[in-house]
């Protein structure tokens, strides 16, 4: 599968967002992978931690906006605490799912029906209230 | 008395033609006072140009040119050599920067940038009018040199100077000499035998009848300036007389101590007297005053404090109470040669080096591989003696590291990396080698291929991807790491861990550089005067550097700088004067207060209190003429030769008054 890579692309409207709401420089990263050597949390992931970066540096939009691994990023800080060119990669994952849940029509990423009574019983109030706002629409 | 002037415009070609008008310049130029001859010419560089220059000024006795061309950097000299052939002080020239400045910046306005070009050629003329004849300064010069440190650098530049004549002081932080070349087994990428080859350089500097060297000793105060500078070197007692001394070795036997020995990055344990290593100049022992009990324990009664090696030399070579020498070495040059130290491991603690025995750095790698080292060349893990089946190396341990460590790369890595992995592959034929890389820069003759040969044919395990953790388990370590190449997280489980460390410079570096008035940069690391064009000049005149004390590198870009050194400092002795340019600060004595600002201000330490008269002098051989005194003194009592105050007020005059005259 050939990709043609453009500058409108690498420098689009949707990389803009993503580097805006983040606060974060992601032409910082050289790939080290040193955030997906350490990331507690890959094996759930399809894309790295770095790969998440250096598809957003080539600007493939679909791609970035379809990956699983922002949703399973529990932001942690790993990879920030880690990284040689303090590019805090929690704040990425996070503006991505910003922009997928501010979409018209998002879908909700959690169902609280998911979880069994038991479950919800002695889930801690804050850790529900934080999933809801990393999981569902504005 | 008015002088005679000349004005002599170039084209450059269309540089200057096509945007400033040549021939109306010079009727303006011919216009202005004291101007006797004005004319232009196609290239004024080129031979007949300058003919031209010579013959007007002989023709007509000029006694002042303003040359109006390029920059002053491109042909000032060629200008006034030329003056100077014909009988004209070559400081009564000046050239008006009339391309640089002027047509290139304003092609698109010709009659204003011939406005400006003839207000710039006015303001040079105004400065010519007030210039002073000049001759250039001699200076003294003593042809010996000082060379700080006795590594590969310093050994080999001060053999070159040595071979050339010249006297050369060795000033050498530790016992011995050969800096941490001597640590080292081989060398890439043809693996040459380094103490052979170290050996016979070692011994050719004791053996030189024009090197002095001074071991146990480092420079205490540096005094003087290029071509006189006084050292103060402070060497620390020999407590064992060398004169006297068999090496029999008894006295290493019966000490009491036992420390971890740094010439085996803590493989190994030394008492408190030792052999610093295993080269020949090592052979008499030395005594380290901080591990030994006599001194350690200083609070107990004389009689009661060990003597145990002094009791058994059977040569009475040891005595306790030496106390440390001060001399002098009156040199002309100096070259630093201060070398590196490795980042220390303990700043990576996620890798564990400190915790993890097995966890170690290049240079305790490189000890294990040395026939005469702790392990007599035997790969053995530190921890049980075992040897290592699966060893990962670690590139780029601090290096690259912005954010947390240093910034820059350390330059030698990825090559000793593939060596020491290929030098396992070879001693441990069942065993695996993996060696974690972020880029390999394997960027000189045979680097590349050396490499590959270890993927190719000692199937080196190359993995992409910075390590994020190495912890101990199950009897492992594992190291947690991630292939980029073929997105993946992975886990190796390894017997011994390598932590390519970054490079970085001795410590103690700060406090020399200021001793030697010599610039650092952020990472502590000597700066040179300009990094194409004068690679080894430090920021003082008469201090040069070499080796890894400058930036990280391998053993033969260190050798090739420290032979550039050298040649450098022939090319400065091949002179019996040293000549400097009297463009240089002046004091006007009956206006200077004695306030001193000037000497704190100064950056070239030129500036000198006069004790009996209590003005500041100007050293001249010092002063570079650039002018923050000037700028400094408050009672306007400083001035530069040929660049007053009165002279620049009446050149910004002519280019704020006239600009756009014409």
């Amino acid at each position: 599968m050939k990709t043609v890579i453009s500058r409108s692309q690498v420098k689009g409207d949707f990389v803009n967002k993503v580097a805006e709401i983040s606060g974060e420089n992601f032409f910082d990263c050289y790939q080290c992978g040193n955030c997906s050597a350490g990331c507690p949390s890959v094996d759930e992931m399809d894309l790295l931690p770095s790969q998440v970066v250096r598809y957003l540096q080539l600007g493939l939009e679909e791609e970035v906006k379809n990956c699983k691994s922002m949703w399973v990023c529990a932001a942690c800080m790993m990879c920030h605490a880690r990284c040689p060119k303090g590019v805090d990669i929690s704040k990425i994952m996070e503006s991505l799912r910003v922009l997928r849940l501010r979409e018209v029509g998002a879908e909700a990423h959690i169902d609280v029906t998911d979880f069994s009574e038991e479950y919800l019983a002695r889930a801690p109030q804050i850790a529900m209230i934080s999933g809801y706002r990393k999981f569902l629409p504005l | 008395m008015e002088k005679k002037l000349g004005v002599f415009i170039c084209w450059c070609g269309s540089n200057i033609a096509g945007s400033v008008d040549v021939d109306l310049a010079v009727a303006e130029a011919e216009k202005l006072d004291g101007v006797v001859h004005a004319e232009n010419y196609m290239y004024m560089c080129s031979d007949p140009g300058q003919q031209k220059v010579k013959d007007i000024i002989s023709e007509k006795g000029l006694e002042g040119v303003v040359v109006a061309c390029c920059s002053p950097r491109m042909h000032e000299n060629t200008f006034r050599k030329a003056a100077s052939s014909v009988g004209l002080n070559s400081y009564l020239l000046e050239i008006a920067n009339i391309r640089e400045q002027c047509s290139w910046v304003h092609q698109n306005n010709k009659p204003l940038a011939t406005a400006k070009a003839v207000s710039i050629i006015e303001g040079t003329l105004d400065k010519v009018k007030e210039n002073l004849p000049l001759e250039t300064i001699t200076i003294d010069l003593t042809k010996r040199v000082c060379v700080v440190g006795g590594g590969i650098a310093g050994i080999m530049s001060a053999l070159d100077l040595a071979n050339a004549g010249y006297d050369v002081a060795i000033v050498e932080r530790e016992p011995a000499i050969g800096g941490h070349m001597a640590q080292i087994s081989q060398t890439f990428p043809y693996f040459h035998n380094i103490p052979e080859l170290l050996q016979k350089k070692i011994d050719e500097v004791s053996a030189h009848p024009h090197i002095k060297l001074y071991v146990n000793s480092e420079v205490d105060v540096l005094d003087g300036y290029v071509g006189n500078f006084n050292v103060t070197i402070k060497t620390q007692p020999a407590f064992v007389d060398p004169a006297k001394c068999t090496a029999c070795g008894k006295c290493l036997e019966v000490c009491p101590v036992s420390v971890a020995d740094e010439f085996n990055r803590g493989l190994s344990q030394r008492a408190a007297i030792f052999c610093y290593n295993k080269t020949e100049g090592a052979k008499i022992p030395v005594l380290g005053q901080n591990d030994c009990l006599h001194f350690v324990n200083s609070e107990t009664d004389d009689n009661d404090k060990c003597k145990a090696c002094v009791d058994v030399c059977p040569e009475n070579a040891i005595d306790l109470g030496a106390i440390r020498n001060l001399n002098e070495e009156f040199v002309g040059a100096i070259v630093m040669a201060t070398g590196y130290d490795l980042y220390s491991p303990e700043q990576m603690p996620e890798y564990g080096a400190g915790n993890i025995p097995d966890v170690i750095d290049a240079l305790a790698f490189e000890r294990l591989l040395d026939p005469s080292g702790p392990t007599q060349g035997q790969i053995l893990r530190p921890s049980d003696g075992q040897v290592p089946k699966k060893v990962v190396f670690i590139q780029c341990v601090g290096s690259r590291d912005p954010e947390r460590h240093k910034a820059y790369c350390s330059r030698a890595c990825c090559m000793y990396t593939a060596k020491q992995a290929r030098l396992y592959r070879q001693q441990v034929e069942d065993g695996t080698a993996y060696v974690s890389y972020m880029d390999i820069r394997s960027d000189s003759r045979d680097f590349e291929e050396f490499v590959q040969a270890g993927m190719e044919e000692e199937n080196l395990v190359y993995i992409r991807g910075r390590v994020a953790k190495v912890i101990q388990e199950d009897g492992f370590l594992r190291v947690f790491t991630s292939d980029t190449l073929s997105s993946r997280q992975i886990v190796i489980e390894a017997d011994l861990v390598v932590l390519a460390m970054a490079m970085e410079p001795k410590a103690g570096i700060r406090e020399l550089s200021k001793k030697m008035n010599v610039t650092i940069d952020g990472d502590a690391f000597l700066s040179e005067t300009h990094i194409k064009l004068y690679p080894v000049e430090s920021s003082t005149k008469g201090v040069y550097l070499a080796g890894c004390g400058q930036s990280p590198k391998d053993i033969t870009d260190t050798v090739s700088q420290a032979l550039a050194t050298a040649g450098k400092i022939q090319t400065m002795f091949s002179n019996e004067t040293l000549i400097a340019d009297p463009l240089i600060a002046e004091v006007l004595d009956d206006v200077c207060s004695g306030c001193g600002i000037c000497i704190d201000i100064c950056p070239y330490g030129a500036r000198i209190m006069n004790d009996f008269t209590r003005i500041s002098d100007v050293n001249q051989a010092v002063c570079q003429g650039c002018g923050a005194c000037m700028a400094a003194c408050p009672n306007k009592a400083c001035e530069l030769i040929n660049s007053t105050s009165r002279q620049f007020i009446r050149m910004i005059g002519d280019f704020a008054g006239k600009a756009g005259a014409v």
